[in-house]
């Protein structure tokens, strides 16, 4: 008897909680529709407009007059059989893998530096941060002036070491690396920001710990720093790589990609191709950049996949 | 030992922020001293020409960059916070592949979106336009802030909501008066950033605004430079104008920033 009235409860509360968990759906869809309705309008058209780009021959003409041939793959076969893509595509692979493992490395460095309680530790800590909130305008063109050959700062320091003078931007040889730098030194703040916090989540008893078991510094970093900090990272490194992939100001302000393709990545070819000239050619341009997302898809997929098995674990 | 430290982590910002001091010395040196050789390294002789000049020309593209600023922390506000308060407190259905499409939407190169509004805004007669850059500028912040508010709103305890509602109050009602006053923080993180990310912006401002008379300050400062390969004081004064936000933000803000930084990177 018993068991059977609260079965009757049970049923009767079910039935009453269905129409108001319905009706809580309904109210958690209306408060996310304007992000819905903005992803689909702000996000899903331009890319499909892009992918329409890539498929078809966009003149500037058929842009305006929206009668544009459709060329199926041309464009992307164009792209991959150009001369630029396999310069492109390697720019690309050493400015992202340099830029990441250097930010990364200096990020980290400083991180573990500024663990330590000491005066104003901070403070300096804040004042890393600058770099990375301003501009990238400005800090472009600062590096353009401080790497200039002729009376460039940089030059006129290495030339107090008996250096002589390197031009920077102007040749092949070295503005894939003048870039790197300035990219280098925007990324540090960063990373210093998300290993340093990662930092703060490892007990310090731990350290205590092998304190008393007689480790060194260097053994401490390498058997409890280092393995305790790999989650925070590989995201710190994903996101890096992500960020990195996509890199057009710095190049474009310090160098344009040049001199003659020197430091052109696939995204600033991408650039180029649609805006960098008189004469835009949007359709191999969007070609371009559709393989960019293919490749940052990936590093995505990668970081899901990371994440989740962070999560098992 | 720890004032050693401290020397040495003066040494590191000295190294780190040189840049910034270079771009300073730069905007104080006299056109005639800029060429020299070795370059001075303080402005011996400081001139305020550079920034007489900057102020002159450069003042209504910082007043066009304030606007689009704050008009984007304005657009990404409205969609991001209901966004979040849903995805964090109402469990829609669903909500997993939201966060996958965020992710996806982050990932999105800026010259993809560039050309794809490009396209679009040319049909629409949005080229040029101040709205329209605040659109584009606005989906560099958009997914980042929906993120962020979810997860500072996941912390917000539930029983204060059941409070409110046991009381009366509707949902509407209880995300009004209980989690927006309580994500006050949240909010300023994502501010903060929807406004620098959108004052910083280059690449939607030389796409689809570059043929316009009412230009944001970064493609002033990339004109300058193009026509201006004299007047180095003149362009590394407008660089340093154009970062005060910036330093002031980081200044009253600093902890909001690391705080939000980390939120928005680790924890999602």
């Amino acid at each position: 008897m018993t068991s059977l009235s609260s079965q009757a409860m049970t049923v009767g509360r079910a039935a009453h909680a269905a129409p108001r968990r319905r009706s809580r759906q309904w109210t958690a869809y209306a408060f996310l529709a304007p992000l819905v309705i903005y992803l689909l309008v702000f996000y899903a058209y331009p890319l499909y407009r892009n992918i329409d780009l890539s498929v078809h021959d966009y003149t500037p003409r058929a842009f305006v007059r929206g009668d544009p041939e459709f060329t199926g793959l041309d464009n992307y076969r164009d792209i991959l059989s150009d001369d630029t893509f396999l310069r492109a595509l390697r720019n690309t692979a050493l400015f992202t893998l340099v830029s990441i493992a250097a930010q990364y490395a200096l990020g980290l460095a400083l991180a573990v530096f500024f663990q330590r309680n000491f005066r104003l530790s901070a403070v300096l800590r804040a004042m890393f941060l600058v770099p990375w909130l301003l501009p990238l305008i400005v800090s472009a063109s600062t590096w353009s002036w401080m790497l200039n050959s002729d009376n460039g700062i940089v030059n006129a320091a290495l030339e107090a070491f008996g250096i002589g003078q390197i031009n920077w931007l102007t040749s092949p040889d070295t503005s894939l690396l003048a870039v790197t730098i300035a990219n280098i030194w925007l990324g540090v703040p960063f990373n210093l920001v998300i290993l340093y916090a990662g930092l703060q989540t490892i007990s310090a008893d731990l350290y205590e710990a092998a304190g008393l078991d007689g480790a060194n510094g260097w053994q401490r970093f390498w058997r409890i720093t280092f393995p305790l900090l790999r989650p925070v990272s590989a995201i710190t490194l994903l996101l890096g790589l992500i960020y990195t992939l996509k890199v057009v100001d710095i190049i474009w302000i310090m160098t344009k990609g040049g001199p003659a393709d020197a430091s052109t990545t696939l995204a600033t070819w991408s650039y180029r191709e649609a805006f960098g000239t008189g004469q835009p050619d949007f359709s191999p341009a969007a070609a371009v950049g559709n393989l960019l997302i293919l490749i940052a898809f990936a590093a995505g997929l990668l970081h899901v996949h990371l994440q989740r098995k962070e999560e098992r674990a | 030992m720890k004032r050693w430290k401290t020397a040495a982590g003066v040494v590191l910002v000295g190294v780190m922020l040189f840049p910034v001091y270079w771009m300073f010395n730069v905007s104080l040196t006299r056109t005639g001293d800029m060429r020299a050789d070795p370059p001075h390294w303080f402005p011996w002789n400081p001139t305020f020409e550079g920034y007489a000049a900057a102020l002159a020309q450069q003042l209504p593209a910082l007043a066009t960059s304030l606007f689009i600023g704050l008009g984007t922390v304005a657009l990404t506000l409205v969609v991001a916070l209901p966004a979040g308060y849903s995805l964090a407190k109402l469990r829609p259905r669903g909500a997993r592949g939201i966060d996958f499409l965020l992710l996806v939407a982050q990932m999105i190169p800026a010259v993809v979106m560039a050309m794809g509004f490009y396209a679009i805004y040319i049909r629409l007669g949005m080229l040029n336009t101040v709205p329209g850059l605040i659109v584009a500028d606005s989906t560099l912040a958009v997914p980042f802030g929906v993120l962020l508010f979810r997860a500072f709103m996941a912390s917000i305890p539930g029983e204060l909501m059941a409070a409110a509602q046991i009381d009366g109050a509707s949902t509407w009602r209880t995300f009004r008066s209980i989690i927006l006053p309580l994500s006050r923080n949240s909010v300023i993180t994502v501010s903060l950033f929807a406004f620098l990310w959108a004052w910083s912006d280059f690449i939607f401002a030389s796409t689809l605004n570059r043929n316009s008379d009412v230009i944001p300050i970064t493609l002033g400062i990339f004109r300058y430079i193009g026509n201006n390969t004299t007047q180095w004081n003149s362009i590394m004064a407008t660089a340093v104008i154009a970062s005060v936000p910036a330093a002031f933000l980081l200044v009253l803000a600093q902890r909001y920033i690391a705080a939000g930084v980390t939120a928005g990177a680790v924890k999602d």
